[in-house]
């Protein structure tokens, strides 16, 4: 049920704690990432609070810094598309969202494991399409593949193009399945396709049958030229980065902009930043327990690989609680830190190292201090009251139209966020109190393909 | 009255769109509409486990159905269309709580590394209850499926593509154990999440692919998921004896099933593996009914819908339960382990099998009365357990 009719209304999505260092597991309360229970009781809690959906991130190759697997985050994760189908059993209405790769697969099986967890959902499956393009992980695959990185949208766009052609080979009016007449199918050739093109060149009969949605919501996650451009194309949402309201504005209008020249309208392309959130009875309170969980999110060996990272060589030497090294960055491919997305953030490593030193001398930081400063502090700090007005405001504004939400704790991380942000928001009505529809698409406010 | 120790009989089913005849679709009680639903096959699995079968198979392959080996056909009056049948069962393992999970999956076009993350997802999503059946393909359609490469001509292509299916499952094995079981320590001292000494690359290289690991999913509860094949012949047979636990065959009778257990017992031993036998189950195709007329019956009936007489692989069973059950103790003492029993119509026959089959079976005290073995604190259940197999050691962690 919609409150507030006329009142833009605000999506929300839960992003299970991931393998990276906002995942906190040396707290207490933090379970397992990998036990089933763990992603029951994540997915339930977002169901109650009435989320849109659940998103799982992927992996196909743990990171390695200087040669080694790296061991300081969480390490480990399931298989992406088994823990949705099993959510799907234990969840009615949550949208199950999850990222699979398109230069380590094919179209034909990604294609049939979507329309399959679509059916098996009843229509609540979700693709995140992301592209790989290092032959680190390529070394656990028979395509071994190595792309250039500007062929990477072009396959990409290719991969989820033959995808989408072939769940349309099904309109959804074959299977008449009548006993009587003996006729099963409508037609004989459902299914049959052939696409020919640079990536794929492949031809047959798809043999999965129109799922509930058609089509599994896409998104596409990533703020490049490319990436807004491949969304505005062809996505349902974009899985962006939080950044300030203005910036979120200027994204925003960027991307809805870019619609039009499809044929599409603003309403088709929903923008989700994800943000991170730190809670408590008083705004007070909540600044003190952020600052605790950047002390618990950056322990001294985090720091170091992470300066690391920038500085593409050993700096095991160096004390995280002292000054920065007054060495520079090794310069070229990075080669200390693999596996990971977020080393090219960093496309010059000397300016930034430059910046760094600049700031932790005039600021008097350590190593540890300066990386928990420029590695972020949490999207929303602050009392329930606090956190609703603000994520309401960001949505009103048009710097977002709703945001994922990343806990820090698995899997009780998102409890206290239903149990004291979602009531606020659906006070103001900006927030639906029931579910009012029964696919995803539906609750993203999408148009249902047929 | 228990059933222990060696020739303890395991059953399990064998599940594929609306049963193995072409006609059960049209069966009154069929839900034709229904099979690409979560409640069809969460209602199966569910009627499996109350018979207490050991797991159920779920049928699948990548191509829709059709009655030529090689090519897609025109028919609209058979089942067509289907599920990824990891993600079937990744559906119904919350649901249920001691039955096996064994779906099919096509070796030939899949990624070894993805199909281990997933089986192994499977197992901690069931609680130690998943295995996979591995299965090749060698229909010309699968391959234009993907376009990778086409299917040569002649029998070392064949050949080839068994050979490709040994390595596959030997990444896949080493995968599973390329995480220790203790490997994540949690050691907020040091800031350690896993002890890395702990992790192994695979270092896996073959003619068709190499694959380096780690896998990114812990060891899975059994350590080592079951691993079945469908075998119906000697090149199928050595897929068996190097890289299976179950496999499923199809004798004729219990003399065929006596001449397959020696034959695969010789390929083993051959192979190394004499120490740890695959459990075989016969495959059946079963008509049952109260009394074999009213088998013999139905199963025309469907013959005559079908406007032909199903032919299957398997040896096919038309009776009553009690006479499944006589021929089931006859062909056990051949050294089997167990029977894979295909019903040719759902509902009916897998209602039979968990309704009268299995109490029968009971009364003759050659089937278990529930589920839970003697308490063993240390061996949480499992499918393995189920099957008395033992968790496997690492290997990895033995090379020490």
């Amino acid at each position: 049920m919609k409150a507030g009719t006329g009142v833009k209304q605000v999506h929300l999505a839960a992003h299970f704690p991931g393998v990276n260092n906002t995942t906190v597991w040396s707290d207490p309360r933090a379970g397992s990432h990998i036990e089933f229970s763990s992603f029951a009781h994540f997915a339930r809690t977002a169901e109650r609070a009435k989320f849109d959906f659940l998103f799982l991130a992927e992996g196909l190759r743990l990171r390695e810094q200087n040669d080694q697997i790296y061991d300081l985050d969480v390490v480990g994760r399931p298989d992406t598309f088994t823990i949705l189908a099993a959510l799907a059993a234990v969840t009615d209405r949550l949208g199950l969202a999850g990222t699979i790769n398109s230069t380590f697969n094919e179209p034909y099986e990604v294609a049939r494991q979507f329309a399959t967890l679509d059916h098996l959902s009843a229509g609540r499956a979700a693709w995140n399409v992301v592209t790989s393009w290092d032959a680190f992980t390529g070394e656990n695959f028979r395509r071994a593949g190595f792309l250039p990185q500007e062929a990477r949208y072009e396959r990409a766009r290719a991969f989820l193009a033959t995808v989408l052609e072939l769940l349309d080979t099904w309109h959804g009016d074959e299977v008449i399945a009548d006993p009587a007449d003996g006729r099963f199918l409508s037609r004989a050739g459902a299914g049959t396709f052939a696409h020919t093109g640079n990536h794929f060149d492949i031809a047959g009969q798809f043999d999965v049958p129109r799922s509930p949605q058609g089509r599994p919501v896409i998104f596409q996650a990533g703020d490049s030229d490319e990436g807004r451009e491949f969304a505005a194309a062809a996505a349902d949402a974009i899985f962006s980065r939080h950044a300030t309201l203005e910036a979120g504005q200027r994204f925003y209008a960027d991307v809805k902009g870019r619609l039009a020249a499809y044929g599409r309208s603003p309403g088709q392309l929903k923008i989700l930043p994800a943000a991170t959130f730190v809670l408590a009875p008083t705004d007070e309170q909540a600044r003190e327990l952020a600052h605790e969980v950047r002390l618990q999110q950056v322990s001294g060996a985090t720091a170091t690989a992470f300066l690391e990272q920038v500085w593409n060589r050993d700096l095991s030497a160096y004390d995280p609680d002292g000054p920065l090294p007054d060495i520079d960055p090794e310069p070229g491919e990075n080669v200390t830190a693999r596996g990971r997305a977020s080393v090219r953030m960093y496309r010059d490593p000397i300016a930034t190292a430059r910046e760094w030193r600049d700031r932790a001398q005039a600021k008097d930081l350590s190593i540890r201090e300066l990386i928990i400063e420029v590695t972020g502090r949490q999207s929303f700090i602050g009392s329930p009251a606090t956190v609703a007005a603000t994520i309401n405001d960001f949505v009103q504004a048009d710097a977002s139209d709703g945001f994922i939400l990343v806990p820090h704790i698995t899997p009780g991380g998102l409890d206290e966020f239903a149990d004291t942000v979602v009531p606020l928001l659906q006070e103001r009505g900006v927030y639906r109190t029931e579910y009012d529809s029964t696919t995803l698409r539906e609750h993203l406010g999408l148009e249902v393909r047929r | 009255m228990t059933v222990s120790g060696a020739g303890r009989l395991h059953l399990a089913a064998a599940l594929d769109g609306a049963g193995w005849h072409p006609a059960a679709w049209r069966e009154p009680g069929a839900r034709p509409a229904e099979l690409l639903t979560a409640r069809y096959w969460a209602n199966l699995v569910t009627e499996a486990e109350r018979g207490l079968l050991d797991f159920v198979t779920l049928e699948d392959a990548l191509s829709l159905q059709s009655d030529s080996q090689h090519q897609p056909d025109a028919r609209t009056d058979r089942v067509r269309g289907r599920l990824d049948a990891v993600l079937v069962a990744a559906r119904v393992a919350p649901l249920t709580s001691h039955i096996g999970l064994i779906p099919t999956v096509t070796v030939t076009h899949t990624e070894p590394f993805h199909i281990s993350t997933a089986i192994a997802t499977l197992d901690w999503v069931s609680s130690g209850r998943a295995g996979v059946r591995v299965k090749v393909s060698a229909r010309q359609d699968e391959f234009g499926h993907f376009g990778r490469r086409t299917l040569p001509d002649g029998p070392q292509a064949v050949s080839d593509l068994f050979a490709e299916a040994v390595d596959y499952v030997e990444v896949v094995r080493r995968l599973w154990d390329s995480w220790e079981d203790d490997a994540e320590i949690r050691d907020a001292a040091t800031g350690r999440f896993i002890d890395r000494d702990k992790l192994h690359y695979i270092d896996f290289s073959g003619r068709w692919f190499s694959v380096k690991g780690p896998s990114i999913t812990p060891r899975p509860p059994q350590g080592q998921p079951i691993v079945s094949a469908l075998a119906h012949r000697d090149i199928a047979y050595q897929l068996l004896a190097s890289s299976a636990d179950v496999g499923f065959i199809t004798p004729r009778d219990a003399a065929s099933a006596a001449a397959v257990v020696a034959e695969l017992a010789s390929l083993q031993a051959a192979a190394g593996r004499a120490g740890e036998p695959v459990q075989l189950f016969a495959d059946l195709l079963v008509f049952l009914d109260d009394s074999t007329t009213a088998a013999a019956q139905r199963r025309s009936r469907l013959d005559d819908l079908a406007g032909e007489p199903y032919r299957s692989d398997a040896q096919t069973f038309t009776g009553t339960p009690a006479e499944l059950a006589d021929l089931i103790l006859q062909w056990q003492s051949a050294g089997l382990t167990g029977f894979r029993l295909r019903p040719a119509a759902i509902p009916h026959d897998l209602a039979q099998i968990t309704r009268a089959l299995v109490p029968e079976l009971q009364r003759r005290g050659a089937f278990r009365l529930e589920y839970s073995a003697p308490a063993q604190p240390s061996r949480p259940p499992s499918l393995r357990r189920l099957l008395g197999l033992p968790r496997p050691a690492n290997r990895y962690a033995e090379a020490q």
